[in-house]
């Protein structure tokens, strides 16, 4: 046995300084919340929010050194700093969008937020991990906190099927997961990502045991299950229908972009000496995803509903970036990411804004006539709807654009072909919203609460980003380029 | 360890447990037995792990047995929580009686 | 090498043809008189009144879960308590501040109650 030498400097401390901060405000609200009076309870969120914003400063405390900290469990790169951000985003926006929503379903406890919290140090350690220990790990402080945060409104049997139910299919995916990580341990003989990738290639024999294909496959399987692709997307539409809305719109984005920076740093960073597996089964999953989730979509009534199939849609775009595999293709990856954050945070949060206390008012048929009664909002979701269905010059439009030419470049035209017809497809049930938004006579007055101001500033950002990203796309693909340097 | 076993079978074993565990997910309906399959088939990781581990004469594997064991527990906690949540709500943690949201 | 386990192997079929026999064998010779004393649930004694499976208290599984979670973290304990030694100050550090963070749980549960008995 090897002996273990613990070096530690401050240098490590600086590396993983967001996510210290976070952990810190974390437990600072959680002991805060059993000590305050429970009417004083408001501060608790923006304490939160303080504590995503101080993290995101302490970032700049770790860049400028591509080092490795902690024995090389973890790092501190252009790609994990691109996520770093893109979560702190996600939780600054759920966060801004749960400041009303809780007060007025009853959930404002200090819990909330610090499971928020906790979900996000899991997501940046997803990220930042460089062994598939400390992805594992961040992977299941992320899933937990989850799990509780889908079924956070007790009284409402809803919430809590949807926590009983991702509960039960993620735990079953983190088992098949570990199992992946455990024959991938058994074949080559180490955790670490560098390392796994060196024996692969010093030792190409070992690439075609069949223990290392097996333990490939149950990888697939256990990141398929967390970033929803078909055939393992079962659960997405219940848990999105039925977690509050703030959480479903943290799910359908940090998750699920933590889940691809995991799965994009194993694949390529680890694995690439397996490609030749992979390509054809990462193929027919995005195929498969892209078809499913937008042909299902296309018969929702629910809003929420419909945007759980859509965002399995996505995946599955994301997932032809991914068998595309060249430069273009994956810093489309995270440019898609990015887009895809700030276009469904903003959708969610136009529904949040649309409910009120008892009342989600979730259906389409409650949407019809809000062009005319609250036109700002209306405007902001027809955004956020153009966006996702890939109209120019949103964001989305962009991404899309990206993922296909990456497509092209690497010479899966098919590929290309369907992804383009399924984008196609999708505009029906994205321009149907709008089409209720403004065209449809309301059957009933539409009930809606007072406005919460944070919601309204979380719109706005999230139409600034849609913008921005889609009108000036160069700036961020650049970004998005830099961070992948080290896959090429 | 005994010895003169070679590692494969300690693998198959591993194996041959965690298949039973994933079949008993599939087929159950009782909400507990489905988290002790999986419970099940974590263990069953962890023997490959250990195995690995010895056979390897490398420390990560029962470095990652300890954090499995730790993460398996908090899962349990908060497993268990929900379903005696829903319990409380609806009477019954029959998977194919749940069925509020469409499955 | 496994030829030595071969014994184990006939003990086992032995033993489990023996006990499968011996079933079988006073199935075969064993009398038959059936009678309805005989197949209530306790032969002596009373016949339960009511369902038998009582609802247990929910304090129970609350005082179960937190023993869960707590135990478990003292696996954490028994390699740091091993190396102790060759850690020296920074091994106690890293620990006190890793039961520091258990104790805010404690503390945690304690203020919401989950302690109390009544």
């Amino acid at each position: 046995m090897e002996i273990f030498k613990i070096q530690f400097s401050a240098a490590d401390l600086k590396v993983i300084a967001p996510e210290l901060v976070l952990t810190i405000f974390a437990l600072f609200v959680l002991i805060l919340s059993v000590f305050v009076r429970r009417q004083s309870r408001g501060p608790l969120g923006y304490t939160a929010l303080v504590g995503v914003v101080i993290a995101f400063f302490s970032l700049f405390l770790g860049i400028g050194k591509e080092i490795k900290a902690f024995n090389g469990m973890v790092t501190m790169d252009p790609f994990c700093l691109f996520f770093k951000v893109m979560f702190l985003i996600v939780a600054f926006l759920t966060i801004l969008a749960s400041l009303g929503y809780t007060k007025r379903e009853g959930i404002d406890l200090g819990e909330y937020y610090v499971l928020v919290l906790f979900a996000t140090v899991g997501m940046m350690l997803m990220a930042s991990g460089v062994n598939l220990l400390i992805i594992f790990l961040g992977l299941e402080v992320m899933s937990i906190s989850i799990y509780v945060l889908a079924g956070i409104m007790r009284d409402d049997t809803r919430s809590v099927e949807a926590a009983f139910k991702y509960f039960l299919l993620g735990a079953f995916a983190s088992a098949f997961l570990l199992y992946g990580i455990a024959l991938t341990y058994a074949s080559t003989g180490t955790l670490d990502l560098a390392g796994i990738g060196e024996v692969l290639t010093r030792q190409a024999w070992i690439s075609s045991l069949p223990i290392v294909i097996i333990g490939l496959a149950l990888l697939i399987i256990g990141f398929g299950f967390k970033i929803a692709l078909v055939p393992f997307h079962m659960w997405t539409p219940d848990v999105y229908e039925g977690a509050p809305t703030s959480i479903t719109a943290f799910m359908a984005t940090g998750v699920k972009a933590a889940g691809f920076a995991a799965f994009v740093r194993v694949f390529f960073y680890a694995l690439p000496n397996l490609q030749a597996y992979w390509t054809q089964i990462m193929w027919i999953l995005a195929v498969a995803t892209m078809t499913v989730g937008n042909i299902i979509a296309l018969s929702q009534t629910n809003i929420k509903r419909m945007l759980a199939y859509s965002s399995i849609a996505h995946a599955g775009y994301i997932m032809v970036a991914f068998v595309a595999g060249n430069e273009l293709g994956k810093s489309s990856i995270l440019f898609y990411l990015l887009a895809y954050v700030f276009m469904n945070i903003g959708a969610f949060t136009v529904v949040i804004l649309l409910g009120k206390k008892g009342e989600e008012n979730t259906q389409l048929a409650d949407y019809a006539g809000v062009g005319f009664k609250h036109p700002l909002l209306a405007a902001s979701m027809s955004i956020f709807m153009l966006s996702l269905a890939g109209v120019p010059p949103m964001a989305g439009f962009m991404a899309k654009f990206y993922v296909f030419s990456a497509a092209v470049k690497a010479r899966y035209y098919w590929l290309a072909v369907i992804g383009v017809l399924n984008s196609a497809v999708a505009a029906y049930y994205y321009l149907r919203v709008l089409i209720y938004m403004y065209f449809r006579e309301p059957e009933r007055e539409l009930a809606v609460g007072a406005f919460s101001p944070s919601a309204v500033l979380a719109v706005i950002i999230s139409v600034w980003g849609v913008l921005q990203i889609g009108i000036l796309p160069s700036t961020f693909l650049a970004l998005a380029q830099r961070s992948v340097q080290f896959l090429l | 360890m005994l010895p003169n076993v070679p590692p494969v079978c300690y693998l198959i074993v591993s194996a041959l447990i965690f298949a039973i565990g994933a079949v008993g997910v599939l087929i159950r309906r009782d909400a507990i037995v489905i988290f002790m399959c999986i419970e099940m088939m974590l263990s069953a990781v962890n023997l490959s792990l250990i195995t690995a581990s010895h056979y390897l004469d490398s420390l990560d594997g029962v470095l990652m047995v300890f954090f499995v064991m730790t993460v398996a527990a908090a899962e349990a906690a908060v497993g268990l929580a929900i379903f005696v949540l829903l319990y409380r709500g609806r009477g019954t943690i029959k998977v194919d009686e749940i069925n509020l949201l469409k499955w | 090498m496994l030829i030595k386990y071969v014994p184990v192997l006939f003990l086992l079929a032995l033993s489990i043809f023996f006990a499968v026999f011996v079933v079988f064998l006073s199935h075969l010779l064993g009398p038959k008189r059936v009678h309805p004393v005989k197949a209530a649930p306790y032969e002596c004694g009373m016949i339960s009144l009511g369902p038998t499976h009582q609802a247990i208290p929910i304090k129970y599984y609350i005082i179960a879960m937190l023993f869960l979670v707590f135990d478990l973290e003292v696996v954490f304990l028994y390699p740091w308590a091993v190396v102790f030694r060759e850690l020296g100050i920074f091994g106690f550090v890293e620990m006190m501040i890793f039961i520091f963070i258990l104790l805010l749980g404690f503390i945690y549960v304690w203020r919401k109650g989950a302690l109390e008995w009544e």
